[in-house]
């Protein structure tokens, strides 16, 4: 399997802090990775440089490079609009317009950048809503609000959003820490179905939820990277002790 | 990024257009008083000979007149607005106090020249026929009730502009009490208080600088004010201690004169005064800010 | 201090406050009385199509004053929201903290000026070179008015939606400008709207600024480069003339500007819908 994604030696510094620690990971085509460490870790830090979230920070500096497809995304060449229409993100709290439709909302990526033709509007809509099994719970009422949805609906229609423009890769911020037990139970089985044709890289502190959704893990601790290793090595035996004291409870 | 950096570019353009305006505003006004502020020298303050044609120009008729009015019209609204902020927060209940509150906000729609219309046309006649011959009648004796009833005089002014700044000043003052803490107040209710001797105790004493920032906006406010007070004060640069005199204000003459000005030295002594006028408020406008800051916090206050 | 004699003072300072609270509204209450009741009676067909006779003929309206308000206040309009909109945009999403504090303080400095001043400035920029009175030098003063309000209103509202729309839509590969004005500011319109209202109706009330900028036309004009008439204007000129004919239109014509300002505060406030201001 190829990478997708491939870190090297990214450091991430707010001002004088210096977040995450000379990173160097790969994510393989088509797997589901996770990200898991205690608060404060520089989890969510690492996944925003992927997408180049960071851009938006002032005081925010990365530097290294973040390969997508052997392309470093942080080349002055890149448009860095253009990468994130490559990789989607979804939050942690469900955020859907509140001042557009189900409908709507589903197409935005495309409509917020220009027209879109009405019939190839209504396939997309309808095979995204598909894909996170919301279409029968919503596809009589398309053209409410957004806001109406549950929490987990609210969530599935952000994937649903995401996926809409066709990305290679999804990031995911712990998307379920809002979200109740059966609401989460639907997006892992989401994920699994994702991982067919997506590349998915996912932050959760929840550790069961790791070992259930993901392929491979990487332990992060104090902003650096660990352990990185297939999911049930590193939860069986991990390698570094570390690893093994935050698995085991001894801290959070 | 090309459409990120003309987006950029024309939002920083339009933002320091603001900057721009001010700067231009407050050179402009500097710029053109100039002649006068070297030509009149201190006769300006302290004369009161304002003779466009001889080139005397002694504003003290008008500072008098500015001074005076804008003061005694903070007397008059101060208790009645602080009166009514505490009513309105600490009386009334929730739903009653905000309804209150809208009308008030309603008095301070009205546009100036509707007050100034409704002065001259409906206040000014009633205190000439009314209240002005009584207080002649039995305070006459004194220096402050002398003269004939003109109706439009110092009174006036003081009245209309009374009305004008109390809904400013209830407003900054009912934002300030809202921001009393709680727990000051329950303090008091627990030691057994009645509700007057808590505000005493708890909220006034809090609010206190608050509101004496709104008192000094009201002030700001009342110092540049025009039309009304130009529709009833008489438009005549007296000095006179009796409210019944007509006066007249630095707005005002600036507002009967500018558009038929003299000289060029004359537009000149009518930017110096404006100049006098922005400077003056802006001293007060920055003072009432900070005492507000100070209460209800770093709020942009609906001045 | 007994009892009796503590309750007996809070009651007092209950009714003294109740009594200032009257005092305040009761001028409320005459003012729209007499504007009612007299402009009433004096309002007519002939108000709102014709324009002021001259001094001795009865009848006669303010159209000119009406059309001219209409005139300036789109003009001032046209300028001054999108400075304010666009403004308040690089305030929330560009603007370092010294730049924007410096652009909040000019602004709140401006809102604070006495209106005939900001006429003074737009005689200087505008009616002393082009050696002439003008509905233009008017027009600008009024945005120089309305520029301020509009600014800080938008900006206060569109600090209200929360940073995790902004992020939603530059997630989705949609350029930082797209989504300040398609996201962001859309999602603010409603407030945005009331405070854009509110600005509008505070200047269609001045009077000041207009006076040696606009100042004033007895007849029809439409020309931008010539005075142009005002209803506050013109209820000012009507208002102190001796002229009993001349004072029953200027009460017409606060009838109207009130009804004008009670108009557009209505529709500011629907327009807020659930943050009324």
């Amino acid at each position: 399997m190829t990478d997708k994604i491939r870190l090297e030696n990214m450091n991430v510094h707010f001002g004088s802090n210096h977040a995450v620690k000379d990173v160097t990971m790969s994510m393989a085509e088509h797997t589901v990775t996770a990200i898991i460490g205690p608060s404060g870790c520089g989890k969510s830090t690492v996944l925003r440089s992927i997408n180049r979230m960071h851009d938006l920070s002032p005081n925010a500096k990365v530097s290294g490079n973040v390969f997508l497809d052997d392309a470093d995304i942080y080349d002055s060449s890149i448009d860095p609009v253009n990468i994130r229409r490559r990789i989607g993100m979804v939050f942690q709290k469900p955020n859907p317009f509140p001042a557009m439709s189900i409908y709507d909302n589903v197409i935005a990526g495309y409509k917020l950048n220009g027209r879109m033709k009405r019939d190839e509007a209504d396939s997309i809509v309808e095979s995204s809503l598909k894909r996170v099994a919301l279409w029968d719970e919503v596809k009589d009422r398309l053209k409410t609000s957004a806001t109406d949805l549950s929490g987990g609906q609210q969530q599935r229609l952000c994937i649903a959003r995401t996926i809409a423009i066709h990305p290679e890769v999804i990031l995911m911020d712990e998307p379920c820490s809002a979200l109740d037990p059966i609401a989460t139970l639907k997006i892992e089985e989401l994920i699994e179905e994702l991982k067919e044709r997506y590349t998915i890289i996912i932050v959760t502190h929840n550790m069961q939820q790791a070992g259930r959704v993901s392929d491979v893990t990487a332990f992060f601790y104090m902003g650096e990277l660990i352990e990185l290793g297939a999911t049930k090595k590193i939860f069986t035996t991990p390698q570094k002790k570390q690893t093994e004291d935050y698995i085991t409870g001894r801290f959070g | 990024m090309k459409g990120d950096t003309v987006f950029k570019w024309v939002t920083i353009t339009f933002a320091f257009t603001v900057l721009l305006i001010l700067a231009v505003m407050l050179g402009g006004m500097v710029l053109e008083s100039f002649p006068a502020l070297k030509h009149n020298g201190w006769r300006f303050i302290a004369g009161r000979d304002w003779d466009p044609v001889q080139e005397n120009f002694g504003a003290l008729s008008y500072l008098y007149g500015s001074v005076v009015s804008s003061m005694l019209a903070l007397l008059v609204a101060a208790p009645l607005s602080i009166g009514t902020a505490l009513f309105i927060t600490e009386i009334l209940p929730n739903r009653i106090g905000n309804a209150v509150s809208v009308l008030i906000e309603l008095l301070a729609a009205i546009p100036s020249v509707i007050y100034g219309l409704w002065g001259v046309l409906v206040m000014a006649p009633w205190l000439q026929s009314t209240i002005q011959p009584f207080l002649i009648a039995r305070l006459g004796f004194t220096p402050f009730f002398q003269g004939a009833p003109y109706g439009v005089s110092m009174m006036a002014a003081v009245l209309i502009l009374a009305i004008m700044i109390v809904p400013i000043i209830t407003a900054i003052s009912r934002e300030v009490l809202l921001a009393v803490p709680q727990s000051q107040k329950e303090a008091a209710w627990g030691l057994g208080a009645t509700r007057w001797e808590m505000i005493r105790i708890a909220v006034l004493p809090y609010a206190r600088s608050g509101i004496m920032g709104a008192v000094i906006l009201g002030l700001g406010r009342a110092i540049g004010e025009t039309m009304a007070v130009t529709m009833v004060i008489g438009n005549t640069p007296n000095i006179s201690l009796s409210l019944l005199s007509p006066a007249y204000t630095m707005p005002s003459v600036i507002a009967n004169e500018f558009a038929e000005t003299t000289s060029k030295l004359h537009a000149a002594t009518l930017m110096e005064m404006g100049l006098v006028l922005l400077g003056v408020t802006l001293l007060v406008n920055i003072l009432a800010r900070m005492m507000i800051w100070s209460v209800a916090g770093k709020k942009w206050s609906k001045a | 201090m007994s009892l009796t004699l503590r309750r007996f003072k809070n009651h007092s300072a209950t009714l003294l406050m109740a009594a200032t609270t009257a005092a305040v509204l009761l001028p409320l209450a005459l003012i729209f009385y007499h504007i009612l009741k007299m402009g009433l009676s004096s309002i007519s067909l002939d108000f709102f199509t014709s324009i002021p006779k001259p001094t001795g003929e009865v009848g006669g309206g303010m159209v000119n004053g009406m059309a001219g308000s209409a005139i300036m206040i789109g003009m001032a309009s046209l300028v001054g929201i999108p400075i304010g909109v666009l403004g308040a945009i690089y305030l929330v999403e560009y603007a370092g903290p010294r730049s924007g504090t410096a652009i909040r303080f000019s602004a709140d400095v401006l809102a604070g000026i006495p209106s005939i001043i900001t006429g003074m400035v737009a005689y200087i920029l505008l009616v002393a070179p082009m050696k002439g009175f003008s509905a233009l030098a008017g027009s600008a003063a009024l945005a120089m008015i309305m520029i301020p309000i509009v600014l800080r209103t938008t900006e206060e509202q569109l600090r209200m939606i929360p940073g995790t729309l902004r992020e939603a839509s530059l997630a989705l590969g949609v350029p930082l400008w797209r989504t300040s004005l398609k996201v962001v500011l859309v999602s603010a319109s409603k407030g945005v709207l009331t405070g854009i209202l509110l600005a509008v109706a505070r200047v269609a009330g001045e009077t000041a600024p207009l006076l040696f900028t606009a100042l004033g036309n007895q007849f029809w004009s439409s020309k931008l480069t010539e005075p142009m008439a005002a209803l506050p204007l013109q209820i000012f000129t009507f208002a102190i003339s001796p002229y009993e004919d001349w004072h029953r239109l200027a009460w017409a014509g606060a009838l109207v500007l009130v009804c004008v300002m009670f108009a557009l505060s209505l529709a500011a406030r629907m327009a807020g819908g659930k943050r009324g201001i």
